[in-house]
């Protein structure tokens, strides 16, 4: 489990979850009168609910004096020198685990299809398996890990950067289901041999020819991987690294304010970058049988 | 075939034996090579994965001096402490569990029945995304606006409903703090996961069921409940493993108090000083895997079932 | 089947069905344009047309599945254009995947039967009965996935006809089943729906479906009928030009029309009606009545020669370019082979014709 309540728990969904799902069977019909207000009661209800903090976060982060709204908090972030420090170091990590994760995984996944299908299931389970073993648990067994490289191999070794290591494992369940409902969409197989006979070498081919149109899932999963990152507080904290998270929550107990408007505004820059992500890489699932042009 | 390699006559030479068809000795060893291919993840894997876990494993049937020993287990069922704390995690993700099942299970019924393609839907799904990724510790603070000794909600309970109920906010940083907290993004996560299962119920199910001169109550009595159960079910063991795995929001939320497991691994492994207290650390940990382990089973399970009638 | 089923309304199961100036809208698309149709009691009704044409909304609105904008249905003489789907007594089977999963194809069977408080072991009795009607008699304890799409359809059949309704409609219940399943599974369907006397609504875009099947066949297009009537006057006596080129094959071959008549390779022949009637046209020849005769001095060449069994259609290039598909039978085919010159004429039967 990750670090965070929650987490992109969404691709471990069969299907890679609502992020990617779309409805069967026929036409909607209409609802009754009852079931209607049922349905308006209920979004009106929950979805209130779930707005109230994040209203509250806004509302809390923009107190002035003497009851004025003030941006106060959010200029007062620019001028937090350690925080800003986190973000950087944090979304290096994300870079990181990205590019890591990628590497790891689109190859690795990509030989199962074309060679050795018996793996697959081994590397689903292997892929799956983090999600068994919750991020404070992973802590505790790799600190002795972590004082061993920060010993042996200098700063690289000491410095955060190496969170991306564990990082890819976080996100490994959530990243393979992403790409593997994205490769089972293409005939990844015949992609494959078609390239291959055609002369590309294995690397041009899974550069060239697989990835290009497994863009969804990759897309999906490098966000995935990026929330996580900057989400992560458990590993992160107990190791003593100062990621975002871990600073906000110092900051937090000086001054709230800051925090809660540094939270407000990662809050805000998930939801474009999903929105975005979505409408780039998802785009329209309804795909139009082309009509045969009469001959 | 003349060929004029050097060979031995009635030797084959290596390019015959390669092009032989099916030649076994060529076969294993193409196959053999397919799967050094694998070799990298493995590694990984194995690296930053399975020898943490092992070293969790091993370390809790393990003395701070290296003997091996079963003390550190059973002190998890004898140490009031511990079985405190394994029962009130527990409960925690039961009922956070259970509460963002259903209210998430409704959410997403409501959105389902909307335009599959229209903005409500995106929008819902979008934000249940984002805040079912929400970290711990943002959501703490959240929380802490809202309810907190300062907060939107408390304020305005005081001040404009003059009811006192929420004025003394110590309850948010109690276990019943928690609970609240937990719902918050049990909820988006429900909807997430959930969803797709509603999706996946046919329109030609409940127009068969009309025909045939069912109400909506038949109709889910009959086939939608039996078919959406074993999904449901589902989600909700992956609520419970959600919540039963959390850290950051209660070490962000409690100071001090360990009241559940993940504030006790993370107490252990913060004051190392305490002679002993580390591979007790060790054997909570391997407590937890042993719990997640169990209900990630039942749900992998229940999937297989599931994915057996809804092709 | 070129007439009603005479024994239909004897039995005393059929009911009268009548679509009264319906019309429906999609936003701005027109899906049913005035369609009235009247049914008579034991009549198979095949709704033929191309996606779109709006026969699946008739089937639909018919259902009680979607709402009528304008217009009426009355069924047995009772206007039931308000009433909602689950009163109407009507079995639908639908394209694919109906059938709830979760129940066996007994329960699946049983399940309008136990709506209606019919006990267990009645149930049992009528699901079985059913089902044996189908030929899967020895399948009631298997589960929808268990099943090929074939059974699956006779399930779905077995399950609408238990509740012994008063219409039956199916809505493209063929489409997603292979060719050879298709056609055994569409006479069996015709044979037990002569056998019970039920009135049928069967929509297909499949013409050779709907022309096998129909007692009548409704060819629709952009929410309006264009033309119906038994198989037999669809095909020899289009009344339009949708008609004409929507249902069999057709060639289209330059020819001259005046006064009733066209004149077609050097042939005259009779215009049908709703053709244009004078003018340069192109005229719509049925393959069947392209008449190959293997000559030294043809003008025209063969390109290709297809096998069919008892039938052989051949390509032919006229001398003006166009090419023409001839089908006759596989004794009349010898002598033609790629290159083979011809001469092409026309049977006298009478042609529609379009402004070319």
């Amino acid at each position: 489990m990750t670090a965070t309540p929650g987490g992109p728990l969404s691709a471990a969904a069969p299907g890679g979850g609502a992020l990617i799902a779309a409805p069967k069977g026929g036409k909607r019909r209409r609802l009754s009168r009852g079931q209607t207000i049922a349905r308006i009661a209920i979004l009106v209800v929950v979805l209130g609910y779930l707005i109230l903090p994040l209203f509250a976060m806004l509302e809390f982060s923009t107190r002035g004096d003497f009851g004025s709204r003030s941006l106060n908090a959010y200029a007062a972030i620019l001028g937090k020198q350690d925080l800003i420090d986190s973000v950087t170091t944090t979304l290096q990590i994300a870079v990181l685990t990205v590019v890591g994760m990628l590497v790891l995984l689109v190859p690795t996944m990509v030989w199962t299809i074309v060679r050795v299908p018996r793996m697959r299931r081994v590397i689903e389970f292997l892929c799956l398996l983090p999600l068994a073993i919750p991020a404070i648990v992973l802590v505790v067994g790799i600190s002795p890990i972590y004082r061993f490289m920060g010993q042996n191999f200098g700063k690289i070794g000491a410095s955060p950067l190496t969170l991306a290591l564990i990082d890819i494992v976080l996100v490994l369940p959530f990243a393979y289901r992403a790409i593997d409902a994205s490769l089972r969409s293409i005939d990844t197989a015949t992609l494959a041999d078609a390239a291959r006979s055609l002369g590309a070498g294995w690397v041009r081919t899974i550069v060239q020819v697989i990835m290009p149109n497994i863009r969804a899932g990759i897309l999906s999963a490098s966000v995935l991987a990026v929330a996580l990152v900057l989400g992560e507080y458990t590993i992160s904290s107990l190791l003593s690294f100062n990621t975002v998270q871990v600073v906000i929550v110092v900051l937090g107990k000086q001054d709230p304010f800051i925090s809660v408007a540094v939270s407000f505004s990662a809050l805000i820059f998930g939801f474009v970058l999903l929105v975005v992500i979505a409408r780039v890489g998802g785009g329209r699932r309804t795909t139009r049988q082309v009509e045969e042009p009469a001959v | 075939m003349t060929d004029t390699s050097a060979s031995a006559p009635g030797q084959p030479t290596a390019q015959a034996a390669g092009l032989a068809s099916g030649g076994a000795g060529s076969r294993r060893f193409r196959g053999a090579r397919n799967y050094l291919a694998l070799i990298p993840f493995h590694v990984y894997i194995a690296l930053f994965l399975i020898l943490p876990t092992a070293i969790v494993a091993v370390g809790a049937f393990t003395t701070a001096t290296g003997l091996p020993t079963v003390d550190n287990v059973t002190r998890l069922f004898t140490d009031e402490t511990f079985v405190d704390a394994f029962t009130k995690s527990i409960e925690l993700a039961v009922s956070t569990a259970v509460a963002g099942a259903i209210i998430g299970g409704l959410l997403a019924w409501a959105v389902v029945r909307g335009d599959p393609n229209g903005p409500l839907r995106q929008l819902v799904i979008a934000a249940s995304g984002v805040l079912a990724q929400f970290g711990g510790v943002m959501l703490a603070f959240a929380f802490l606006a809202t309810f907190g000794f300062n907060g939107l909600a408390t304020m305005f309970v005081r001040d404009v409903l003059h009811v006192d109920v929420l004025t003394d906010a110590s309850w948010l940083y109690s276990l019943t703090g928690l609970v609240v907290v937990y719902t918050y993004f049990q909820i988006p996560l429900m909807l997430i996961v959930f969803l797709p299962s509603l999706d996946g119920l046919r329109q030609e199910w409940y127009d068969a069921s009309a025909s045939l001169g069912g109400s909506s109550w038949s109709f889910w009595r009959h086939v939608g409940g039996p078919i959406l159960a074993p999904a449901f079910l589902g989600a909700l063991l992956l609520l419970f493993t959600n919540a039963f795995s959390a850290y950051a929001t209660a070490a962000a939320l409690i100071s001090q108090g360990a009241s559940i497991v993940t504030l006790q691994i993370a107490g252990s492994l913060q004051s190392e000083v305490v002679i002993g207290q580390e591979n007790v650390g060790k054997a909570l940990a391997l407590g937890m895997i042993v719990v997640v382990s169990i209900v990630m089973a039942l749900y992998a399970f229940i999937q297989r079932r599931a994915s057996r009638w809804v092709k | 089947m070129t007439h009603s089923s005479p024994n239909a309304a004897s039995n005393g199961h059929g009911v009268a069905v009548a679509f009264q100036d319906m019309h429906r809208w999609y936003g701005s698309v027109h899906a049913l344009n005035g369609l009235s149709i009247d049914i008579a009691p034991g009549e198979l009704i095949a709704l033929l047309g191309p996606s779109g044409c709006g026969k699946t909304t008739a089937l639909r609105a018919l259902g009680g599945l979607d709402d009528v904008d304008e217009g009426r249905i009355l069924v047995d003489g009772k206007d039931i254009t308000n009433v909602p789907t689950n009163k109407r007594n009507m079995g639908i089977v639908f394209q694919a995947y109906s059938l709830f999963p979760n129940m066996t194809a007994r329960d699946n069977v049983a399940y309008g039967l136990r709506l209606r408080g019919v006990d267990s072991a009645a149930r049992k009795k009528k699901a079985d009965e059913t089902l044996e009607l189908v030929g899967l008699g020895q399948q009631a304890g298997r589960y929808p996935h268990q099943m090929s799409g074939g059974q699956q359809q006779r399930v779905a059949l077995a399950r609408a006809l238990a509740i012994e309704p008063k219409v039956l409609l199916l809505d493209e219940p063929l489409s997603a089943l292979d060719a050879k399943v298709r056609r055994q599974l569409r006479e069996e369907i015709r044979r037990i729906q002569i056998m019970i006397g039920i009135t049928t609504l069967f929509v297909t875009h499949d013409q050779e479906e709907a022309l096998a099947m129909g007692d009548r066949v409704g060819v629709m297009s952009a929410g309006r009928l264009e033309q119906i009537g038994p198989p037999s006057e669809l095909y020899d006596r289009p009344k339009t030009r949708f008609v004409a080129e929507f249902v069999g094959l057709t060639n289209r071959i330059a020819a001259t029309a005046q006064g009733g008549t066209v004149n077609v390779l050097g042939m005259a022949v009779p215009l049908l009606e709703g053709s244009d009637q004078s003018g340069p046209v192109e005229a719509l020849v049925r393959p069947e009545n392209v008449r190959l005769t293997p000559t030294d001095d043809g003008e025209a060449r063969v390109a290709a020669v297809s096998f069919l069994g008892s039938l052989c259609r051949a390509q032919v290039t006229l001398p003006d370019e166009t090419l023409v598909v001839a089908q006759m039978s596989a004794s009349d085919a010898r002598g033609l082979y790629p290159g083979a010159a011809v001469r092409v004429s026309v049977e006298p039967a009478a042609v529609f014709a379009v402004a070319a």
